[in-house]
C-alpha cells in the first residue's frame, strides 16, 4: 500500500490522529505522513475534517431530511449547473447525482422542520430547473460516517485470558 | 469428595492471579486478553440465528458438518495445505478440544513431548493428562523466540517422541519463516518426531504470509495441524476449531471425539460456513487495524526503553522490562491500572518479559502505553 493510501485508512476511522501517532501505526517516518497529508489535501482527496454528531443529544439539535430533486434540464442547463446552484445554500449539508427515480439526493440541515420546509418550498422548489421535491425528515439515526450511535455494551470480555 | 490424583496434582494456571488482581479493580485498562476486541462478523451470527429459527438443533456427523469441512479445507489451500474433507478434517469444540484429541491420539504413557516455551499455557496440563512428559524447548529472545535446530538438540528433543509447535506464537508474536521452519521439519524427521501444530493464529500475520510446517517436505504424515475460528473471525465463546491431519490419525481422534463430544456445536458451525464463505473482507480490515495498532505499541515501547522485538503475528507484543517479571506486573498494575501479563507465566524463556496485547482499541492503547511510560519513567 502506498504511504497516502495508509494514512487515508487511518483518517477515515478516526481524523483526530495526530501525526506522530498515525507515524506510529503505518510504521512511516512523521514527515512521510505529514507529506502524504499535504498531498491529499492539496489533491482535493481530503476536502475536511468534522465529527461525527448526534444532533438529537444536543439542546437546541438540529434536524436533517433527505429531499429528493428532480430536474429538467435544457441546452444552457446541465446537472452542473442545477448542482452549483442547490450546493451554494448553506444549508445544504450534502448533494449527490443518484441513479433512479430522482436525480439529486440533498441532505439539509435546519433548525427544525419549518425551518427545512422553509427552505425547500422558497428557495429550492421555486428553482427554473427543478420540477419535483420530496422531503423525508430524519426521525432517528441509527448509524453515520460508519459509528453506530448507541451507548455500548462495553467490554464483557474476561480482564485477563490466556 | 476424594478426587484423583490426576486434577489434584495438576497446576493451576499462573494467568489466574493475575485475572484476580485485575477483577479485584474497576479502573484496569487491560492489555491481558488473550481474544479480539471485534465481535464475529454480522453474516456470521446472523447464519448462527437463522439456523436457530430453522430449528437446526440437533448433533452433526462425529467429525463435523460435510458442508463445513468441504469449505475448511478449500480455505486452507491459500495456505499450501491439502486435506480431504470426508476423511483427514475433524471439526472440534474450540482448537483447545483439538489439541487435547491430538496429544491423547498420539501420545503414549510416559512418552515425551517437546514444547517450546514461552508458549501458550495448556499443552503442558493436556500431555500430562495423556499421560505423556513434557520436555521444554527454550526458545530465546535472540532468535526472537523462534524455534531453531539447536534449541532442539540442546534441549535433547532427539529423544521425544512429539513436538508442539505454536506460531503465530502466543504469548511473542513470533512468527517462523519457511526456511526457518525447514531447519526444524529435518530435525523431526531425522529424529522421527511427529508433530503437533497449533496454527490458529495464522490468518493474523503482518507483512508475511503464514508458513505451516506440514507443509514441508516429509512433514504432512508426521503433522497433525490445529485451527479454528476463534481469532481469525473473532469467535472466541462459539468455540468452533478444527483438526488437519493423516487419515490414521484424524480417525483415532474422531474415535475418542465421538465419546468424548460427540459433535461439535452445531449452531457456530453454521456461522463458521458463513464466515468462510463471506467473511474474507472483514478478517482483512481486522487484520489491517491489528497491523496498525502493532506498530503503534511496538514503537512505544521501544521509546519507552523496554526493548521489543516487532512480532509478526498473533496480537501479542513481548516487551522486555528486566528481572522480576511479576513483580514488575504487579507494581504496574498497582501503580497505573494497567493490566498485562508476565511472560513467565508462558514458561522457560519468558521471564523478564511481558505480554501485551492488543486487542484493545486505539484510544485504550495511547491511553495504557502512556500510563506505562510513566510508570517506567517513575521506577
Amino acid at each position: 500500500m502506498d504511504a497516502e493510501r495508509e494514512v487515508l485508512d487511518v483518517l477515515a476511522r478516526n481524523a483526530r490522529e495526530d501525526i506522530d501517532d498515525i507515524a506510529a501505526q503505518t510504521g512511516l517516518d512523521a514527515a512521510a505522513v505529514a507529506d502524504a497529508i499535504d498531498a491529499l489535501e492539496s489533491n482535493r482527496v481530503v476536502h475536511g475534517y468534522q465529527a461525527v454528531i448526534d444532533w438529537d443529544r444536543v439542546d437546541e439539535g438540529k434536524i436533517r431530511a433527505v429531499v429528493e430533486i428532480n430536474v429538467e434540464l435544457d441546452r444552457e442547463t446541465g446537472y452542473e449547473q442545477v448542482a452549483d446552484r442547490i450546493a451554494k445554500f448553506p444549508a445544504v449539508d450534502a448533494l449527490h447525482l443518484v441513479s433512479g427515480d430522482y436525480d439529486f439526493a440533498v441532505e439539509v440541515l435546519g433548525e427544525n422542520m419549518q425551518d427545512v420546509s422553509e427552505f425547500i418550498s422558497e428557495q429550492v422548489a421555486p428553482m427554473p430547473a427543478v420540477t419535483q421535491t420530496v422531503t423525508h425528515y430524519i426521525m432517528e439515526t441509527y448509524k453515520d460516517g460508519g459509528i453506530r450511535f448507541e451507548d455500548g455494551d462495553g467490554d464483557d470480555r474476561l480482564s485477563v485470558s490466556p | 469428595m476424594r478426587l484423583s490424583d490426576r486434577a489434584r496434582t495438576l497446576p493451576e494456571s499462573g494467568i489466574r492471579k493475575f485475572f484476580e488482581l485485575a477483577e479485584a479493580r474497576d479502573d484496569v485498562i487491560s492489555l491481558g486478553v488473550g481474544e479480539p476486541d471485534f465481535s464475529a462478523p454480522w453474516t456470521a451470527r446472523t447464519a448462527a440465528i437463522d439456523s436457530l429459527e430453522r430449528g437446526k438443533t440437533s448433533y452433526t456427523a462425529n467429525r463435523g458438518m460435510a458442508a463445513l469441512r468441504e469449505r475448511v479445507a478449500d480455505h486452507h489451500e491459500r495456505y499450501d495445505q491439502s486435506y480431504e474433507p470426508e476423511s483427514e478434517i475433524l471439526v472440534t469444540t474450540g482448537a483447545s478440544e483439538a489439541v487435547d484429541l491430538a496429544f491423547r491420539a498420539l501420545v503414549d504413557p510416559g512418552d515425551t513431548v517437546a514444547v517450546h516455551e514461552p508458549t501458550y499455557i495448556s499443552y503442558g496440563p493436556g500431555i500430562e493428562l495423556a499421560g505423556g512428559e513434557q520436555l521444554t524447548v527454550p526458545t530465546r529472545a535472540a532468535d526472537d523466540f523462534a524455534l531453531t535446530r539447536e534449541a532442539l538438540e540442546a534441549a535433547g528433543a532427539a529423544e521425544a517422541d512429539l513436538l508442539v509447535c505454536c506460531y503465530p506464537n502466543n504469548p511473542t508474536g513470533a512468527t517462523m519463516t519457511g526456511e526457518q521452519l525447514a531447519e526444524v521439519a529435518a530435525f523431526c524427521r531425522d529424529e522421527d518426531l511427529r508433530v503437533v501444530a497449533d496454527e490458529i493464529y495464522a490468518a493474523l500475520t503482518y507483512g508475511t504470509d503464514h508458513a505451516s510446517i506440514a507443509t514441508q517436505p516429509g512433514m504432512r504424515e508426521r503433522t497433525v495441524v490445529v485451527n479454528g475460528f476463534s481469532k481469525a473471525y473473532a469467535m472466541t465463546g462459539l468455540r468452533l476449531g478444527y483438526a488437519l491431519g493423516p487419515t490414521d490419525a484424524i480417525d483415532a481422534m474422531n474415535r475418542i471425539h465421538q465419546y468424548t463430544m460427540l459433535s461439535a456445536p452445531t449452531t457456530p458451525q453454521y456461522a463458521a460456513i458463513e464466515a468462510l464463505d463471506r467473511c474474507d473482507d472483514e478478517v482483512t480490515e481486522m487484520v489491517e487495524e491489528y497491523d496498525r495498532r502493532r506498530r503503534l505499541v511496538v514503537s512505544r515501547f521501544n521509546e519507552m526503553g523496554l526493548d521489543t522485538f516487532e512480532p509478526g503475528g498473533a496480537f501479542y507484543a513481548f516487551p522486555e522490562c528486566g528481572g522480576d517479571d511479576e513483580a514488575f506486573a504487579e507494581a504496574l498494575l498497582e501503580a497505573e491500572g494497567v493490566a498485562v501479563v508476565p511472560g513467565s507465566v508462558f514458561g522457560t524463556g519468558g521471564e523478564g518479559h511481558l505480554r501485551v496485547s492488543y486487542a484493545t482499541s486505539m484510544r485504550e492503547l495511547k491511553e495504557a502505553t502512556d500510563r506505562v511510560a510513566a510508570f517506567v519513567e517513575g521506577r
